[in-house]
């Protein structure tokens, strides 16, 4: 168990290495960013003092390996166009970010599981085919579409709803979160609509196939044969069943859905990681978009752990084999 | 199957019945067809993959022949009339005729606009599709045929390449690249072919254990004609499923690409960059011009994944992805 | 072995069909039997010949797209093919229990086995949980399964195949069921295991009075175990009668086949009988006779219609217009 432990470790150590190196690199290619920073009215004398603030003059592998050292110490480097360190910037953005990542996932796997377990259930039934023509629609609609369509009807044409931003939040351990105000909530519910609904199609379909599998085990019929309610036996010995590769799946794309918040939160103007990575790209600020996908590496190395620990809790025959091994 | 099934029968049929089409596993000895002809004709037999497909030629032969089709060359700026902007849909004007899907702020005609766009999406898609898979393909056999040190180092580039999300390798290979619809299918093809490594040599591992190979490498075929004579046909069906599904995500990303600033640049405006534009005009109301774009985006990726479901159903049962 | 008149279960020309695409299987047609309490009775058949399916009729379990189309189950001379789903949850596995072939298959891999148990008793008995966790381990005990506490919250695949049967048997048990419906829960398991879960079966049932139903494709388990046996063909009990009487005076030939074609150690260099041909698709029954095929009496009148019910003996019925001549077996 341990040298598994540490070999994962060593692996992701590498992962975010060469992850690093390769982004580094490239955007060192993505243009001079003093050509945004400094306006052109600006002397000579005035570029070259900017030029060397932000360390641009010295040669590439300088900057890599200062780069490098700064980031064992936890220095990601200066944001260009904010002055902050970029780590700073994308741990303040990050609560948002997940906050709304995770109300997505929760929709998902609760809607998508639910429908899942009833297209699997009734197959050849009206609903079990409407739920999963509407699955393909799903994954059909783009993200970003499905976003500004939303705020068409319930912010635009129905005004129930704001059109983007997060609204009032509340301060819960020193994260802010706008889990408990209404306000937040109000401003939460579309884009954790909009970030789920792909998810919920994935997880409908999973949920479905891992039913239908389920449904034809000798343990179900025992089940019945000992006289539980069909409740008993669809939520505890079907549920529990189909929630192994659920989990599996969607624990790994909680990373996916991450990295979708950059779509949303643009559309839904979301305060999160998403929304000041696209202004970063857009703004040649090169740090940030560095320290951004660093900490998009580290969470999903993560999540991995996290979704490896829930597998063993949901299913007790991989911790005997974990044991032996 | 467990062994009470034997005694069961109707386990055993449900189960025959969950697999597919139990008429097409009676009828497959009577008609002496070839394979492909029988795919067709099981195809056929699914209305929605089948309205699927005369959708994706109907709008594969509209994009073709756009020029000669739509009223309107969006990009000509000296066809548009800026006093013409943002009508809503159905609007006449005097020098136009009728705006159908009404017109975007510089008075574009949003009917042609769309078509236009859909050349683009059309464009990139099938392109980026058709490069990864060659690329990826390549790759998925030469590590299924060496194995060894080689299909570890290359399966392991494909493990790390997969565990990151297609819309962040993209973002960030766009951000690297600039805009440009060729920047567009190359960010898309180096963020695809990893897939079709990974079916392919799985396929092909499969093949590679079979006799017909060791045969053929006895005969002292050469290795690329082993690799691609014998074994690439054989690692096929997955390959379309994965591909014809890949087609729509492909499309979907350009424009959410697109969308996001990164992708084709304002001068060939996509159906995302049209959704863009739209934006900041549907908050007044003015939905025409972010919706009908989107509409059609929808038209053509629900037509894709439907004909991509079907083909999934009969040629791999229990294909994951 | 306790004789009582009125029957504790019995089933009437009971006829549960598969309607799927490809036609109707008649997986049960026309199945007539009963159980006394105490009883054992062995249904025995080949696979396919529709013995599992009686079971899950029984129970109203027959899943889709099985249906029950006719005839009825009566217990304690209540019709349960005409009751509601909730009356039917109410005796699984309360008044009639089930065990099934595969133990490895039939205990939920991912729940634990007290609360697999637990649940079967709360499902049938207004007690707590602690007090459903004492009979679960009261069970387990009488099972012979060691240190029932501790294997309480065990799972599942922590334990062998022979002692998830036991685990098995100890939820059939549980609730004290009037009959218990034993689908091959030996056939699985190794010879000596076999044995010992047949013995205390035998010895669980005797002291409780529970009725069995033992189906099973093993003549030898049935003749060690059963009181009385039916056998069963294409959907159909082609006899049955006392176990010893129908082993040592088989009237139909399929009976006589059966027999004839288990290994015995008073036969050693005799070659060893076999039935000819194979078990008919259900899908495609021949008229008359389902047996003719196989048959080495058949003839011209098997082909016409499906032999009737005779009660060739007291306590015998047989479905056969060529009976087997007792001086031909030897």
């Amino acid at each position: 168990m341990l040298v598994y432990f540490i070999r994962r470790l060593g692996q992701a150590a590498l992962v975010l290495v060469v992850m690093a190196l390769l982004v580094f690199v490239g955007i060192y290619a993505i243009g001079n960013p003093v050509d945004v920073l400094i306006s052109p009215e600006a002397d000579l004398a005035e570029q070259q003092a900017t030029i060397e603030r932000l360390g641009l003059d010295k040669p590439l592998w300088e900057q890599l390996w200062l780069f490098l050292v700064n980031a064992l110490g936890g220095d990601l480097g200066r944001s260009f166009v904010h002055g902050e360190p970029a780590l700073q910037l994308i741990l303040e953005r990050l609560p948002a970010t997940l906050e709304l990542a995770l109300v997505a996932l929760v929709i998902a796997v609760t809607a998508g599981v639910f429908l899942g377990l009833w297209a699997g259930l009734k197959p050849d039934s009206l609903t079990g085919r409407s739920i999963m023509t509407g699955s393909i629609l799903g994954f059909s609609l783009p993200n970003f579409w499905l976003g500004l369509m939303l705020i068409l009807v319930f912010a635009v044409s129905l005004q129930w709803l704001p059109a983007g931003g997060r609204g009032d939040t509340v301060s819960l351990l020193g994260i802010r979160t706008s889990l408990f105000t209404l306000d937040g909530l109000s401003h939460l519910i579309l884009p954790a609509v909009t970030l789920a609904l792909y998810k919920t199609s994935l997880v409908i379909r999973l949920a479905r196939a891992g039913t239908r599998e389920v449904a034809l085990q000798d343990y179900v019929k025992f089940a019945r044969a000992k006289g539980l309610s069909s409740s008993r036996v669809i939520y505890v010995h079907v549920l529990k069943n189909i929630m192994i590769p659920v989990v599996t799946v969607i624990g790994l794309e909680l990373g996916s859905m991450i990295a979708f918040a950059v779509v949303t939160e643009t559309v839904f103007a979301w305060p999160g990681i998403g929304k000041l990575l696209i202004d970063s790209i857009v703004n040649l600020d090169r740090p940030v978009v560095v320290a951004y996908l660093m900490m998009t590496v580290f969470i999903f190395i993560l999540i991995n752990f996290a979704v490896d620990l829930l597998y063993s809790l949901l299913d007790p025959r991989v911790r005997l084999s974990e044991a032996k091994a | 199957m467990s062994a009470p099934a034997s005694d069961t029968p109707g386990q055993g049929l449900s189960a025959a019945a969950a697999a597919g089409e139990p008429e097409a596993l009676h009828a497959a000895p009577l008609t002496a067809r070839s394979p492909l002809a029988r795919l067709a004709r099981d195809f056929c037999a699914s209305w929605p993959a089948l309205i699927g497909l005369v959708v994706i030629l109907v709008i594969a032969v509209v994009a073709v022949f756009a020029p000669w089709i739509v009223p309107q060359d969006p990009y000509d700026l000296a066809q548009l009339d800026i006093m013409d902007g943002t009508l809503p849909p159905g609007a006449e004007s005097y020098a136009f005729g009728t705006y159908w899907l009404g017109t975007d702020v510089q008075g574009r005609d949003m009917l042609s606009a769309i078509v236009y766009g859909l050349r683009i999406s059309l464009l990139v898609g099938s392109v980026s599709v058709a490069c990864a898979l060659v690329v990826g393909s390549a790759v998925g056999l030469v590590a299924a045929f060496f194995g060894g040190s080689v299909d570890s180092v290359l399966m392991r580039i494909v493990d790390i390449q997969l565990s990151f999300p297609a819309i962040l390798v993209a973002l960030i290979l766009l951000a690297i690249f600039g805009n440009g619809v060729d920047k567009v299918i190359v960010a898309l093809i180096i963020v695809q072919w990893a897939y079709y490594a990974r079916a392919v040599r799985g396929s092909a591992l499969v093949e590679r254990r079979k006799e017909y190979i060791d045969a053929a490498v006895c005969l002292g075929l050469g290795t690329r004609r082993v690799l691609f004579r014998h074994l690439l046909p054989n690692c096929l069906p997955p390959l379309i499923v994965i591909a014809t599904v890949q087609v729509a995500h492909a499309i979907a990303l350009e424009a959410t690409l697109s969308f996001l600033g990164v992708g084709v640049p304002i001068t060939e405006p996509s159906l995302g960059l049209l959704i863009s534009n739209g934006f900041e005009y549907m908050m007044s109301g003015r939905y025409w011009i972010s919706f009908f774009p989107g509409v059609a985006l929808v038209v053509v990726i629900v037509a894709i994944n439907l004909v991509g479901d079907r083909l999934r159903d009969l040629l791999n049962p229990r294909l994951q992805r | 072995m306790a004789r009582v008149e009125v029957p504790l279960l019995r089933v009437e020309q009971l006829q549960t069909h598969f309607l799927t695409q490809a036609g109707v299987a008649r997986a049960v047609d026309g199945v007539t039997f009963e159980v006394a309490p105490g009883e054992v009775l062995g249904l025995v058949g080949e696979s396919g010949s529709g013995k599992s399916v009686t079971g899950f009729s029984i129970l109203g379990l027959v899943d889709e797209p099985g249906r029950i189309v006719g005839g009825r189950v009566l217990f304690e001379g209540e019709n349960l093919v005409a009751a509601g789903e909730a009356r039917l949850r109410q005796l699984r596995g309360n008044r009639i229990a089930m065990i099934f072939q595969d133990p490895m298959m039939t205990l939920n891999p991912v729940l634990r086995i007290d609360t697999q148990m637990i649940e079967a008793v709360r499902a049938h008995r207004r007690v707590d949980r602690a007090e459903a966790r004492r009979r679960a381990r009261d069970a387990l005990g009488r099972v012979g399964i060691p240190a029932p506490e501790e294997r309480l919250s065990a799972y599942p695949h922590q334990f062998s195949g022979g002692m998830r049967q036991r685990v098995a048997i100890a939820i059939a048990l549980l609730n004290e069921p009037r009959v218990i419906i034993a689908d091959e829960p030996t056939t699985a398991l190794d010879v000596t295991i076999q044995a010992q879960i047949l013995y205390e079966m035998q010895k669980l049932c005797g002291e409780t009075g529970t009725a069995l139903i033992w189906i099973t494709h093993d003549l030898a388990v049935v003749s060690g175990l059963a009181d009385r046996v039916c056998v069963m063909y294409a959907g159909r009990i082609v006899e049955s009668g006392p176990v010893d009487a129908v082993l040592d005076r088989p009237l139909h030939p399929y009976t006589a086949g059966l027999i004839g074609s288990v290994p015995s150690r008073n036969r050693r260099g005799a070659r060893l009988a076999q039935i000819p041909g194979m078990t008919p698709s259900l899908f495609a029954l021949p008229s008359g006779c389902a047996f003719r095929a196989r048959c080495p009496n058949a003839g011209e009148d098997c082909a016409r219609e499906a032999p009737p019910e005779s009660v060739p003996e007291v306590g015998r019925t047989l479905r056969c217009y060529h009976p087997w001549q007792a001086e031909r077996a030897s």
